[in-house]
């Protein structure tokens, strides 16, 4: 199963409440993916922040002492740098130029830590464990934001851990969520491997993500480059994509996977099923579809 | 039976508040009734496998939109079944492997509709989505809109009928049953083909009009689609490669 969720809001009044509109949105697809989840949250930084720093979140599959991690990064990157602790793991806030530095200093000493997601506006939470227990344990209804995506998961290709969560973030403040399986994903990850991509799991749905992330370094647009996901990647997916600015939903071309969209003047929201969308403001009125097979559906902020 | 779909909240004698109760409780309390209630269920949010499993000929009220298997299960080896009218719309697979009774859902039905229905009939007043109606036993089907790919798709037996626009490779692998479409087809799946609409043909569709109500199908206005029987019949001619 899987339980896929996107919220883009249009009216910024809802900004403040975007955790609290996302938790049930999550909570409703539980049950379709008890064992892990993830949820990414895109929030326009502060004025002040500018020039804006560099955001990472960092989590592991082992144990890890992240008062040490965040005092050892810092050492290396420039002033200006922040962390907190986020999550199960920790965000890092710091000067672009500081990147090659901690990237460094992760590789050569805390290799058991991977980057969940590098952006701008970008942070990334995954944890195991049932979703619903990880939304209250890190009071993901306070979170502020425009956009959110969320991934409930019941692994079947790979093992359960954070680093096999969802969402994938290929490249700065690109997310995927997947709710299906690929069958090619072996043979598309060897091309990928030989072209220098890295991984950070043996997950079908990673491979997707930074197969899109190589198409859109070759310049596709981000519907193009689903399209290739489309063409190259053989299997089911319904498959939730968001940048910056846009949020994408794609089905296969059999609909093998479910997704319903619910559009409104103050958000458009995507989830695997209805009863997810159900709690939210005005959706007796909203417009609410399910998105055609094979069809690309993009909405900007 | 179809009278009672007539019946609003007011005539109802039982009422249901699905924010009160767990989806067991809610079937369970159909269970219980004896034939010839009237429920009223109200605050379904979406929620899956409503009113399943029930024999009695009750009526029953969904106020809202409702999830998946809405209405699964239903009814008696004799055709006979609660009368169910939903509201909204309704997620995957509603009415599967229905036997008897009647579905009728004011919105629009997502995938699967009326999935492997041995009996009774199902009523979309939108559209159907995609497979509606697959592996189809002996059920009717119809849907006052446009139905989705591969509708009718390994259908065994009875009828779907589709008011609108039928979507690509219908009728795939189909067996016995029978698909009438009064809009386009956008194409016809492996081993279907359209066929001659006999008299008989007419007097099926226009008894389904009166039932459903979706009075905008014409039986003149018709393609049938059926098996071409090629698929699924041994041929001695390739006894060779049996």
């Amino acid at each position: 199963m899987c339980g896929v969720v996107g919220l883009l809001l249009r009216d910024r009044a809802l900004q403040p409440r975007l955790g609290e509109l996302l938790v049930p949105m999550i909570e409703a697809l539980d049950e379709r993916g008890p064992d892990s989840s993830g949820i990414a949250v895109y929030a326009d930084r502060r004025v002040a922040d500018a020039p804006p720093t560099l955001r990472l979140s960092l989590g592991a599959d082992e144990d890890v002492d992240w008062l040490a991690l965040g005092c050892s990064l810092l050492e290396v990157a420039a002033s200006g740098a922040e962390l907190q602790r986020f999550g199960a793991g920790l965000v890092l806030d710091l000067p672009e130029a500081s990147l090659d530095a901690v990237q460094q200093r992760l590789s050569m000493e805390w290799p058991q830590v991977r980057v969940l997601g590098t952006g701008w506006n970008l942070r990334v939470l995954k944890d195991t464990g049932r979703p619903a227990d990880t939304c209250a344990r890190y009071a993901i209804a306070s979170w502020e934001g425009y956009l959110a995506v969320a991934h409930t998961r019941m692994a079947t290709e790979s093992a359960v851990t954070v680093l096999h969560s969802h969402p994938f973030v290929p490249s700065r403040d690109l997310c995927v969520v997947h709710n299906g399986s690929f069958s090619n994903y072996a043979t598309v990850r060897r091309h990928l491997l030989d072209d220098g991509v890295r991984f950070d799991s043996d997950n079908d749905s990673e491979v997707a993500a930074r197969y899109l992330a190589s198409r859109l370094q070759f310049g596709d647009d981000l519907a193009e480059a689903t399209r290739w996901v489309m063409k190259e990647m053989d299997g089911f997916f319904t498959l939730v994509i968001t940048s910056a600015d846009e949020m994408s939903v794609v089905r296969d071309a059999f609909a093998c996977k479910p997704a319903v969209v619910a559009e409104t003047p103050a958000y458009v929201a995507v989830a695997s099923e209805y009863r997810a969308l159900a709690e939210l403001p005005g959706i007796t009125e909203a417009t609410v579809f399910e998105p055609r097979p094979e069809e690309v559906y993009t909405w900007r902020r | 039976m179809e009278t009672l779909n007539g019946r609003e909240a007011l005539d109802c004698t039982v009422m249901l508040d699905c924010d009160d109760l767990g989806t067991r409780a809610v079937n369970r309390a159909l269970r219980s009734l004896p034939g010839g209630s009237c429920v009223f269920a109200r605050a379904p949010r979406g929620r899956h496998n409503l009113a399943v499993g029930l024999a009695t000929e009750i009526a029953i009220t969904v106020d809202g939109n409702a999830g998946y298997f809405l209405g699964g299960l239903c009814g008696a080896k004799d055709g006979s079944g609660p009368a169910i009218v939903v509201n909204g719309f309704v997620g995957w697979s509603v009415g599967e492997n229905l036997m008897g009774g009647s579905v009728r859902v004011r919105g629009s039905a997502s995938q699967s509709a009326g999935a492997s229905a041995r009996g009774g009939r199902i009523f979309i007043e939108g559209d159907a989505s995609l497979r509606a109606g697959i592996s189809l036993k002996g059920g009717t089907l119809a849907v006052a809109g446009d139905a989705g790919a591969m509708t009718g798709f390994m259908a065994q037996a009875g009828t779907i009928l589709i008011g609108g626009n039928a979507g690509h490779a219908l009728g795939d692998s189909l067996y016995e049953a029978v698909i009438y479409v009064q809009g386009s087809i956008a194409s016809l799946g492996a081993d279907a083909m359209v066929d001659e609409m006999t008299d008989d043909d007419v007097l099926v569709v226009k008894r389904l009009v009166e039932e459903s109500g979706f009075d905008h199908i014409e039986p003149d206005r018709i393609t049938k689609v059926a098996s071409a029987r090629q698929l699924y019949h041994f041929s001695t001619h390739n006894h060779g490669t049996y």
